[in-house]
């Protein structure tokens, strides 16, 4: 626990040093959409990766998190810390929500109702004009920036103790006996059950925790575009690569999403500006049903593999 | 099964129907004409999903969902490459003029489309309950261990059910672009349409589907007057969530 | 007479309209070698299955330990002290042989309150006892069948319960294996667990039960000590057939 809180702090120390060498702020702009990812993908494993219970509508806890924070902003000016621990709250509370009601039965069922309450929430806040609904909301940035001069610089920053926070919440998940239940729940429920391991209550924590880091994650998102509307917030694209980055970089330990969000959120940067939009999308989706069929480990997996075979 | 790429299958009908009718095909007959061919892309699928998926290991049904959740994604995404986002249309001798039922007109394609579904539901139960395969597919659901005992090979039934499944996306396809305007996204849509009158209906009930189908047609209808166009996309998940609540087994499930 | 440990009262279970268990009464005493009998389909699984919780009764009452059941998920059930070995092995597949007791003894034993190190050390001695020692650090789902049957036993010994149930933990073992694990619930009853043992060997049942209760299609057909069962006609004919 003491090597991993020094290397975060060392770490943090180096992204707070990050705006005396590097200028452009497009690479600041870029990076907190990996960093955003690297909590996504990270909050996803916890149900998924870990117990083994697939959430598609990342996107719904992720604009929870942003229009909590919206709504919050535009009532009583609330300063972004309190506007992201209200998101964490307001999204882990629909996780548990969703938990309550679909975790007794079989995993699909968990699955299809987060596809259900992605689309219903999209449909509510399309309609609840105070944000916005369908033509969005501008957002003004507050007028000071602490610390950074720079807002945008100050958003990575945010984000940056966000992931790190994430992380350092699901590796602490992973290695303690939490995590072994968890697996156990994974492998093979009803022996779980009769081994002692109380499923449900994991189950809606694992789901609580999940959603809560989903929402922190979705909480600055207003600030960042200086705007917020339905559509991207919703979007698809975080439920798909929430899902694939996971599984591309390795469901079975902490490291494997971060490695998954940055490969996939690099490349999808880069071939958003280079080639279009739509094909970044279809390369995702080729990707991870290619992984899915061939390298289920992700590359964690094929890493280990590799070891095994060349220390033969 | 976790085929969540079925809405995908189905849009893809659409669109396939689509293609055909730009030949000068009747969108009905395009929509039977295409459906041995998803027939047998649905037994292709079903074969490369179990080699690769139904073998030992603790996430194998993980990845059976995401693969299909991926399947679905390729497909919408890649009707968007091909086609665009704007909704497509088809014409036909029966669209745009209507039947006068007395002091009621109803659109002629709605009748047909009606007609057509309720023969193809017809088709099905009886397939289901006098055709040994049909009832073999009954049984794979309820006991595989003892249909295996009786010399039936579960794999060839699952296999065979899912071509069929598949295939039918072709003709519902057909429909709903018959019906209306279609375009790619349309199937996030009917993921929830689907999954709420199957949940709603309960497992193993062909009459509970029919049943289910109308309540959640009349539903939309009444939302869609009464609040506008922008809350009904809610209302199939809505009822599905609140099933999965108050009774999940379904209005007429075991 | 010992007090009663496991009161089963009255027990039914449908499965739509198939009637599982039809008014099963049965009285396990403390520190007892209890052995449940009968052919495939009889009810020997759905009655563990609604002892151990994995089921809910729909009619009658079970009591463990003047505690009624009833409602009681079957995490709380292990915890109050009955454990169960699956007929199909359930290891959990990604983890080592040693990994799957640590679970139970996690989970209902020390409740996380112990370094993993010492939880592992508890966990090595119980395969010693077993024989499976050797392999510790092997993942599970490489084990073969007879080893995952000693696997199955020893989780549910990890979870220190007062009450095993083993089910045909002996299917398909050589005469050998069979003595083996004979000897290991001889050796368990003899610390003061109460064991219910469900088989179809019948001579190991016969040498390891102080009584016996066969059940056909749900129903109890003769209870008493082996010697009774074996000579009852019920008995044979539910087995041979009329």
């Amino acid at each position: 626990m003491l090597r991993f809180t020094v290397g975060a702090l060392a770490v943090l120390g180096l992204i707070a040093a990050l705006p005396l060498a590097v200028h452009n702020e497009y690479w600041f702009f870029a990076g907190y959409v990996v960093l955003q990812y690297i909590v996504l993908a990270t909050a996803w494993n916890i149900l998924g990766g870990y117990a083994g219970y697939v959430n598609f509508g990342t996107g719904a806890f992720f604009a929870v998190g942003a229009y909590t924070a919206v709504a919050l902003y535009k009532a009583f000016a609330l300063p972004l810390g309190l506007q992201i621990l209200a998101g964490a709250a307001a999204s882990g509370l629909l996780g548990f929500g969703v938990g309550m009601l679909t975790l007794r039965l079989r995993g699909i069922f968990f699955s299809i109702a987060t596809i259900a309450v992605a689309i219903v929430l999209e449909t509510v806040v399309l309609n609840w004009q105070y944000v916005g609904g369908a033509k969005g909301l501008p957002i003004l940035r507050p007028a000071e920036t602490p610390f950074f001069g720079n807002y945008t610089v100050w958003l990575f920053f945010v984000m940056a103790l966000i992931a790190l926070v994430a992380v350092g919440s699901a590796r602490y998940v992973e290695t303690s006996w939490i995590g072994r239940g968890l697996r156990a729940i994974r492998d093979n429920e009803g022996a779980a059950e009769c081994s002692g391991v109380p499923t449900l209550k994991l189950k809606l924590g694992a789901a609580t925790l999940s959603g809560a880091l989903m929402g922190a994650a979705g909480a600055p998102y207003a600030q960042y575009l200086s705007f917020i509307e339905p559509t991207s917030s919703f979007s698809l694209n975080h439920a798909v690569n929430a899902l694939a980055m996971p599984i591309i970089g390795g469901m079975g330990h902490w490291i494997g999403p971060v490695i998954g969000a940055v490969l996939l959120g690099t490349l999808q940067q880069v071939v958003t500006v280079t080639v279009s939009s739509e094909v970044n999308v279809l390369v995702v989706g080729v990707m991870l049903v290619v992984f899915v069929v061939a390298a289920p480990e992700g590359i964690l997996g094929l890493v280990k593999r590799w070891k095994k075979a060349s220390s033969k | 099964m976790p085929q969540v790429a079925h809405p995908a299958f189905l849009v893809m009908g659409a669109y396939a129907t689509y293609v055909l009718a730009g030949f000068g095909v009747d969108p009905l007959l395009a929509g039977l004409l295409l459906m041995p061919v998803f027939f047998v892309f649905g037994l292709g699928v079903y074969q490369f999903y179990y080699s690769t998926f139904e073998g030992r290991g603790s996430d194998q049904g993980l990845r059976g969902i995401a693969f299909f959740f991926g399947v679905a994604f390729i497909v919408q995404v890649g009707l968007i490459l091909v086609f665009g986002v704007d909704q497509q249309l088809v014409d036909a001798s029966y669209i745009g003029s209507s039947v006068e039922f007395g002091e009621m007109r109803v659109p002629e394609r709605m009748l047909v489309a009606f007609g057509v579904a309720l023969a193809l539901t017809a088709a099905l139960s009886l397939y289901l309950s006098r055709t040994f395969t049909g009832r073999a597919i009954k049984a794979v659901a309820q006991d595989e261990g003892a249909l295996r005992l009786m010399g039936a090979n579960p794999v060839r039934i699952k296999r065979w059910a899912f071509g069929i499944a598949t295939a039918t996306c072709a003709l519902a396809g057909a429909l709903l672009i018959i019906v209306g305007p279609v375009d790619p996204n349309l199937d996030r849509l009917y993921i929830g349409r689907t999954f709420c009158v199957v949940v709603l209906a309960g497992l193993g009930s062909m009459s509970g589907t029919l049943v289910a189908g109308l309540i959640l047609g009349v539903t939309e209808s009444i939302v869609l007057s009464t609040a506008g166009t922008s809350w009904a996309p809610a209302v199939a998940f809505g009822i599905l969530l609140v099933v999965l609540g108050v009774r999940p087994a379904g209005l007429f499930g075991r | 007479m010992e007090k009663s440990l496991l009161e089963i009262k009255s027990v039914s279970k449908q499965f739509g309209g198939f009637a599982a268990l039809s008014g099963v009464s049965i009285d396990v005493a403390g520190g007892e070698r209890f052995g449940l009998i009968g052919p495939n389909g009889s009810g020997k699984t759905t009655l563990i299955n609604c002892i151990s919780g994995v089921l809910d009764n729909d009619g009658g009452s079970i009591v463990f330990d003047g505690e009624e059941l009833s409602g009681l998920p079957a995490y709380q059930r292990t915890r109050r002290g009955i454990a169960r070995s699956f007929q199909i092995p359930r290891p959990f597949a990604s983890m080592s042989v040693l990994e799957n007791l640590v679970v139970p003894l996690e989970y209902v034993v020390h409740r996380g309150s112990l370094h993993l190190a010492d939880t592992e050390a508890e966990a090595m001695e119980i395969l010693r006892g077993i024989g499976l020692a050797d392999k510790a650090r092997t993942q599970s789902n490489q084990l073969s069948q007879v080893e995952l049957r000693k696997l199955e036993l020893a989780r549910a010994m990890a979870a220190r319960p007062r009450l095993l149930i083993s089910d045909e933990a002996m299917a398909g073992l050589s005469a050998n294996e069979v003595s083996e694990v004979l000897e290991i619930l001889f050796k368990l009853n003899a610390s003061g667990i109460t064991i219910i043992m469900i088989e179809h060997i019948m001579q190991a049942v016969m040498k390891f039960s102080q009584r016996i209760v066969c059940l056909d299609a749900g129903r109890i057909i003769c209870e008493g000590a082996p010697g009774t069962i074996v000579a009852n006609t019920d008995v044979q004919k539910a087995y041979l057939g009329a």
